[in-house]
């Protein structure tokens, strides 16, 4: 309680009594962050898959596992993050339909059982059977568990297993689209709050989630490619850099639009949205998202699309590219998640945020929120790895 | 042999199909109706409580914070409301300051010069129990609820503590108990009311500016002084319908 008191001298103007604290904090931010990885990781890798951009191939797996790896963390902030965490449950049994938030649980568990996980275990099902054949010991254990006792790799049933993975994939687009514009929903209907209350907001999200879910996986398959000491696949690289700046391009045309049209109407809310932008969010909003996180990427990708050869000044580019993109986006929530908190709902005045290194709401714990799905991307990628895969 | 793995692998997809898909089809077959919500116009019969505000009378003197608090077992610390007073100041120069310290439970001090003051006045606040409430709509469990006589209501046994409630309350009127951790907020004294007593904060008022009163009684107290006085709600082009009706509120208030 005594940090309530020390924040009652900081407030800024008036505030209702009861908005002292931000009662969404870093993890709500990491919510949106990581499902938006997820969204954005499966949609670079239908691409080679549905929109037969083949020379994409080298990422395919690994997008797939990197998304699955995030989406079984999405929720544990969110569940962490709850007054009585140990009623999450409620959610799933007596869901309450009016409320933008009670399907959630629903969308998750399509998108993480009915694709992903189909998806994967289907494009690997050879593999692990083969893999049963091979090991011995536990591992034939695991991998035999992993066939679900379906052993059969006959030519033609290997040829259904890419048929029907190929039309998980086609159902899993619109399922990405509906899982990460259904985030950004749930902030866009809180017509309580000006700064979120916009019918772009889940538009802005799913473009936002391509921009880090891409962005992520070049990270990834440099990295791998790296910790492998294989010589990377340019020609990969540089189509991946090629969406990616799509994708930004895109993006940032959205999120202006949101703004000049915010501008333009300068509703009764402006004033205040105009002094938080201005002040509390000037470096989260211009320098880190907007400068950093956007303009900076978009030149460099767009100079990096003339430049021929220069194959290791491209990679290191591509590599600082990345990491500031996926920057940018994580101050995108915060923006969004804790910008919108920080002024009052009467428009007078702000309340502050302090974010603390330990605690449950503390950046210990969102990193840890952060370096868990990383985690088990490395046990996917060894329990299942890419590079050991039986030629058809 | 070959053809019975085929078989199997076939019958575990559309098993595993049938439970997603049920589970998709139960999700999603519940009427799309559930997103017409602040859409409708709500009828009802039987008591419909609501409650009238009569700024005139206002003197800031706090106690109808201070009893809420003590009626309520509110925690006492100046970040927890279910009802608190706002002193507002127009300037001459046209600048609008608000205040409200402690909820207005110690009083309050003018540190403008009157020479200065185009207006001042007091605006007590609470939860507008709105017809057509965000907080109720948007708790994705159902512990938000709409008692039968129209008030917003919360169940603490079955509350998660998501705090979607409080950001969608357009008026501030909810807080994260520190206590029991679930959300906390006026119940209009639902304790008292179905007891045939007044709410806490109506009944310790010394200038009866609080007005409590069943709106579908012709005859009571609130329709009364709704008929004889000009009143207005609080931000209504949030369509919540808000049914604390504040007589002289002037369009500074938010």
């Amino acid at each position: 309680m005594q940090h309530l008191y020390e924040m009652l001298s900081k407030v800024d103007g008036y505030i209702y009594p009861n908005e002292i604290e931000l009662n969404w904090s870093v993890l709500i931010v990491l919510y949106p962050f990581i499902t938006g990885l997820v969204a954005g990781a499966f949609i670079l890798a239908s691409l080679e898959r549905v929109f037969k951009v083949k020379v994409l191939k080298p990422t395919y797996t690994i997008a797939l596992l990197t998304a699955l790896s995030f989406m079984m963390v999405a929720t544990l902030p969110l569940i962490s993050h709850l007054a009585q965490p140990q009623r999450f449950y409620e959610i799933m049994i007596t869901p309450h339909l009016t409320s933008a938030m009670a399907i959630f649980g629903f969308v998750y568990l399509w998108y993480l059982m009915v694709v992903l996980l189909l998806e994967i275990w289907l494009d690997y099902r050879r593999d692990i059977v083969l893999w049963s054949q091979e090991k011995t010991g536990v591992m034939k254990r695991v991998y035999k568990i992993l066939t679900l006792g379906v052993t059969d790799i006959s030519k033609e049933t290997v040829k259904w297993d890419d048929k029907l993975g190929y039309f998980v994939t086609i159902i899993g687009i619109p399922s990405a689209f509906l899982l990460h514009g259904y985030v950004g929903f749930i902030f866009g209907s809180v017509k309580a709050n000006p700064w979120w209350s916009t019918v772009l907001m889940p538009v802005i999200f799913l473009f936002s989630a391509m921009v880090s879910g891409i962005a992520l996986v070049m990270i990834v398959f440099m990295v791998v490619n790296y910790i492998r000491k294989q010589v990377i696949d340019m020609a990969c690289l540089n189509e991946i850099g090629k969406y990616l700046l799509i994708a930004l391009i895109l993006d940032f045309a959205l999120e202006g639009l949101d703004q000049v049209h915010r501008i333009y109407e300068a509703e009764e809310s402006f004033n205040i949205l105009d002094i938080l932008v201005k002040g509390k969010l000037t470096y989260t909003l211009f320098v880190f998202q907007w400068f950093l996180g956007m303009i900076v990427p978009m030149i460099t990708l767009a100079i990096l699309q003339f430049v021929k050869n220069r194959d290791k000044l491209k990679r290191r580019l591509y590599m600082i590219t990345g990491i500031l993109v996926l920057c940018g986006i994580f101050f995108m929530r915060w923006n969004v998640v804790v910008g919108g908190q920080l002024f009052s709902k009467s428009f007078y005045g702000f309340t502050t945020f302090k974010l603390n290194l330990i605690g449950s709401e503390g950046i210990m714990m969102a990193a840890l929120w952060l370096i868990l799905p990383c985690t088990i991307l490395a046990f996917l990628l060894w329990l299942l790895p890419p590079w050991k895969r039986h030629e058809a | 042999m070959a053809r019975e793995e085929v078989k199997s692998r076939r019958d575990f997809l559309s098993r595993a199909a049938m439970v997603a898909g049920g589970l998709f089809i139960s999700a999603g077959s519940t009427p799309f109706a559930s997103l017409l919500y602040a859409t409708e116009r709500k009828s009802k019969t039987g008591p419909w409580y609501g409650m009238g505000i009569d700024l005139d009378r206002c003197i800031g003197c706090g106690r109808c914070a201070d009893a809420c608090k003590t009626e309520n077992n509110v925690p006492r610390d100046p970040f927890f409301f279910r009802t608190w007073v706002e002193q507002y100041t127009i300037l001459n120069d046209g600048s609008i300051h608000v205040e409200s310290p402690n909820g207005g439970i110690d009083g309050f001090t003018q540190k403008f010069p009157d020479t200065d003051i185009f207006k001042a006045f007091f605006v007590p606040k609470m939860c507008n129990h709105c017809v057509k409430s965000p907080c109720t709509q948007v708790c994705p469990v159902g512990a938000t609820f709409e008692s039968p006589e129209g008030l917003s209501l919360v169940d603490p046994t079955y509350c998660l503590g998501c705090r979607y409630c409080v950001q969608a309350c357009p008026y501030g009127c909810r807080y994260i108990h520190p206590e029991t951790h679930v959300v906390d907020k006026c119940t209009m004294c639902y304790h008292r009311i179905t007891k045939g007593l007044l709410p806490a904060c109506v009944e310790v008022c010394p200038q009866e500016a609080k007005i409590f009163g069943d709106l579908n009684d012709p005859k009571s107290e609130l329709v009364k002084f709704m008929k004889d006085h000009s009143w207005q709600v609080l931000k209504p082009h949030m369509n919540t319908e808000p049914k604390v009706y504040y007589n002289q509120l002037r369009a500074e208030v938010r």
